[in-house]
């Protein structure tokens, strides 16, 4: 199968799932293109609510649609869904317990050079923050396809963050994920690597050349960042030596923090935490960034056999 | 008119006794706004609105939004009035593990949504309305506070209500000329509103506050224009009701003492006549 986008795998299925229900609406803020909602608007014009720029008036509209029955997903670029609408989505939807699905498109750095105001890279401590909100990050097409037919059945406020370019598979079968639930994508014992999103194949390359070089790494799809898989986690502290996250998002606040908060308290544990660090991103194409931050196969396995060294040496 | 219009006279009069009695049991709340939106919340909820305090999720019902949140004690009072839920429970507005919070919340039945953030309302007022757009016997109602409007949100709302020509959505300002620092056109000012209103393509239209008649008169016209969202500009008083406590900034959110209260309630007494 030819890889696309999950923004597009995203639309795509909504507009199957729109098909057959009318209650299904999208919403977006000019930004048919973006979010890739252009056949949706075609064949479902009265499922479709234009807004305009105008992402705080967006999210309550969504909100408002939602508390009257309807079934709205709110759809616009990642960074200013999530920040622009901040109070929106905290007091509209979630305080509201609004059955709003809130889609954050080209997420992370997709947007690459054109800078941080188009870089969501504190979505995630955000949404998080916010008590009754469910995160979610799919990380491939076939996963994107099976978590988006989940969202329509589930009743309460979502907050799912796909990106801007194709990725690559990391499911080669059509598979259903339980909302909450890791996938353990590799098993081993000697230390874990947690991923969500975009970062989920380099963490599965990597398990795969770290089991080159004699170590079984095990790498989890934490698709869901929140509710997480506490249980998971705490098995994975007990179980091997160590845990790395790797995430396109700020290292504050983000999945490398949702995992500390547990081991800090559950089972402590060596830990690393890979992302964007405290600063404006560097301008570039997403994958010069990826590289200039270490979101790479190579920095993590580097970081994995210096933190199996470390743990050798007690 | 359904009703009496002196017997909703009458209900206000009580809900404002009822308001007062609520913040000097709590020790807290929101005086002078609460007093200013009860005569609006009276025509809506006794004679505009078609609801169902027995099936609170009927869905057939009118929709009213409580944007101005901070003046939930009159909302409070109405709800428990009509059957929403046991009046008794007004007396534990603010208490601790209360669901009569200081805001409301679509705990209480009766709350469509979650309000006490500033310039949301309407906006979901708005989606609201977008999604009943096919039921065409049902309307939307939103409450504006007048210093609310200073945040951009409304207007972005106002935009898109006119773009969607939502004309079973209404919003009513509550036009009482004051907010927590002081008069509405020294802090931000406001007018021309109307002016302001009809460019962004509703039909606006303006009345007397607290005369329940008026008010429900053209609350339950509407669409006034075809095409159009509504927009009424209800002249309040903030404080209304009570001789000390009209039109005093410092009202916005003081408590009454046991004498203040006493007083009050001996003005309010009676269902004294407020319709002039």
């Amino acid at each position: 199968m030819e890889n696309k986008p999950c923004r597009r795998v995203f639309t795509e299925t909504l507009l199957e799932l729109a098909l057959s229900d009318p209650s299904i609406v999208a919403l977006a803020n000019d930004s048919i293109g973006s979010v890739t909602l252009g056949e949706f608007v075609e064949r479902l014009p009265e499922q479709y609510i234009e807004v305009g720029i105008a992402e705080q008036n967006m999210v309550g509209i969504g909100a408002g649609m939602a508390l009257a029955g309807m079934k709205p997903f709110v759809c616009a670029p990642a960074c200013f869904l999530s920040m622009r609408s901040a109070e929106q989505v905290k007091v509209d939807v979630a305080y509201s317990e609004a059955n709003v699905k809130l889609i954050g498109v080209s997420g992370g750095v997709s947007y690459g050079a054109l800078g941080s105001t188009h870089h969501s890279v504190q979505d995630l401590a955000l949404m998080r923050a916010i008590p009754g909100m469910t995160v979610i990050l799919p990380c491939d097409n076939r996963q994107t396809r099976a978590i988006t037919r989940q969202l329509v059945a589930y009743d309460g406020p979502v907050y799912m963050r796909v990106g801007r370019g194709a990725v690559e598979d990391v499911y080669l079968e059509e598979r259903d994920f339980a909302i909450g639930k890791a996938v353990t994508l590799l098993d081993g014992h000697d230390l874990t690597i947690i991923a969500a999103g975009e970062t989920v194949s380099i963490a599965l390359k990597a398990g795969k050349e770290l089991q080159t070089l004699g170590y079984a790494a095990r790498v989890l799809d934490m698709h869901t960042i929140k509710p997480i898989d506490r249980e998971a986690i705490v098995t994975a502290a007990r179980e091997t030596k160590g845990i790395i996250t790797i995430e396109e998002h700020s290292v504050h606040g983000g999945l490398g923090a949702a995992v500390a908060e547990i081991t800090a308290v559950e089972c402590p544990v060596r830990q690393r935490i890979i992302g964007i660090p405290d600063e404006p991103a560097v301008h570039g194409s997403s994958a010069e960034i990826f590289r200039h931050y270490g979101l790479t196969v190579n920095n993590l396995v580097a970081n994995a056999l210096e933190l199996l060294q470390l743990s050798l040496r007690g | 008119m359904r009703s009496n219009v002196q017997d909703l006279v009458k209900k206000a009069a009580a809900i404002r006794a009822e308001v007062l009695k609520m913040i000097h049991n709590a020790k807290g709340g929101h005086t002078g706004g609460s007093l200013s939106s009860v005569d609006i919340l009276v025509s809506l909820y006794y004679e505009v609105m078609n609801v169902d305090p027995q099936n609170p999720n009927w869905d057939q019902r009118d929709m009213f939004i409580l944007s101005k949140g901070h003046s939930v004690e009159g909302f409070y009072c109405v709800l428990a009035d009509r059957g929403f839920f046991p009046k008794e429970e007004l007396l534990t507005f603010s208490a601790y593990g209360t669901r009569l919070a200081g805001h409301p919340t679509r705990h209480v039945p009766g709350v469509e949504v979650n309000t006490g953030s500033l310039g949301h309302g309407l906006s979901v007022g708005v989606g609201m309305a977008l999604a009943i757009r096919k039921q065409l016997y049902r309307r939307v109602y939103v409450l504006l506070g007048d210093g609310e409007l200073a945040e951009g949100s409304v207007w972005e709302a106002a935009m898109a209500a006119a773009n969607y020509k939502l004309d079973r959505l209404t919003a009513i300002i509550d036009r009482n000329r004051l907010q927590i620092t002081g008069e509405t056109e020294k802090v931000m000012r406001l007018e021309p509103l109307t002016d302001k209103w009809e460019s962004f393509g509703w039909a606006v239209r303006e009345a007397d506050g607290h005369d329940i008649a008026e008010l429900a008169q053209n609350l339950a016209d509407v669409p006034w224009v075809p095409g159009k969202p509504n927009l009424l500009i209800a002249h309040t008083h903030k404080g209304y009701g009570v001789s000390f406590i009209q039109d005093k900034p410092e009202w916005h959110h003081r408590v009454p003492t046991d004498q203040e209260l006493a007083a009050a309630l001996r003005e309010l007494g009676g269902g004294r006549d407020h319709g002039e």
